[in-house]
């Protein structure tokens, strides 16, 4: 069934397949976060409680969400690592992990840029918040971890579990508003019901989430380019490729 | 048009440093990370490519020695 995926597992495959896709993820990414952030800094009205700060949800929740899915990715990578043994799979988890870090690091700092005004404190030990930093810990740890040790294998193979064991994580951020009393607001959009938010503010918001969803697997395919030419440098096809010979 | 002036939208309705704050963080990490992304790639790429030539004038100054 998954046979017609076997040839991407091959890194000279997979090298080229990124490259073709890297230009078009790259232009549209930035495109449609312009679009969106534009659209959502001047073209929609205040919100009737927050004013005109609530529009820091227009970066606030694409990078939030896309925290958790660049997660999940990683994760993935992390699984088929262990259980298929594929080495590229590895390079992924490690392509991924700092995209993740960075897209939680701004969650972080752009809550607390809104929490500030609207709560009255730039940071608060809330269980929403808190399993954010969790997870910035999460992406940190998997990073460092495949650094500390001097045999890489083991090295490859603890940060790829430690990702895998992190996944625990993802429901409790999501439902940490709903089980702990949370300063934190509730789920406006990401939820079965209609979503909680008016349609003018909801699409340039929609367009923002997307805008960092694509400008992920744009920079994943990037790095991952990257770590294959490092890891793959004594191969012929590296060293034609490069050595232009 | 949300905004009836520049000034307006700059100001955001008292809460400017915030938002401002917020997207200018957000955008130069956003930058700082795919500069360096592309950086680390380029930088590779060349060291690489100094590696083989100076494995290639070896080879070839083995072979002149024969």
């Amino acid at each position: 069934m998954f046979k017609w995926l076997d040839p991407y597992a091959k890194s000279e495959t997979l090298y080229h397949f990124c490259g073709k896709l890297l230009p078009y993820l790259m232009v549209s990414a930035l495109a449609l976060l312009l679009l969106g952030n534009i659209w959502g800094l001047a073209f929609t009205p205040a919100d009737y409680q927050q004013g005109d700060s609530y529009r820091i949800i227009h970066i606030h929740v694409p990078s939030a969400i896309m925290s958790m899915g660049a997660y999940a990715a990683m994760a993935s990578a992390a699984f088929v690592a262990l259980i298929w043994q594929i080495k590229v799979a590895h390079w992924a988890v490690l392509a991924i992990a700092p995209i993740g870090a960075t897209y939680t690091a701004i969650a972080l700092i752009t809550g607390m840029a809104w929490g500030k005004p609207m709560w009255g404190a730039w940071w608060v030990w809330d269980a929403r918040l808190t399993s954010e930093l969790i997870l910035l810990f999460l992406y940190l740890g998997v990073i460092a971890l495949n650094g500390a040790f001097s045999d890489r294998q083991v090295g490859a193979k603890v940060s790829s579990l430690l990702a895998l064991i992190g996944v625990i994580n993802l429901p409790i951020i999501h439902f940490s508003v709903e089980w702990w009393n949370t300063l934190h607001q509730g789920a406006s959009i990401t939820k079965f019901a209609r979503p909680s938010i008016d349609p003018s503010m909801l699409w340039p918001l929609l367009i923002s989430i997307l805008a960092f969803a694509v400008l992920l697997m744009a920079l994943t395919c990037l790095r991952l380019r990257t770590a294959i030419l490092v890891n793959e440098q004594h191969r012929p096809w590296v060293r034609k490729l490069v050595g232009g010979q | 048009m949300h905004f009836q002036s520049f000034g307006e939208f700059l100001a955001m309705g008292g809460y400017g440093f915030f938002v401002w704050l917020s997207f200018g963080i957000t955008y130069l990490l956003l930058v700082g990370l795919i500069a360096a992304s592309v950086y680390q790639q380029k930088q590779f790429k060349q060291q690489l490519k100094a590696t083989i030539a100076r494995e290639q004038r070896v080879k070839q100054y083995q072979e002149q020695q024969v």
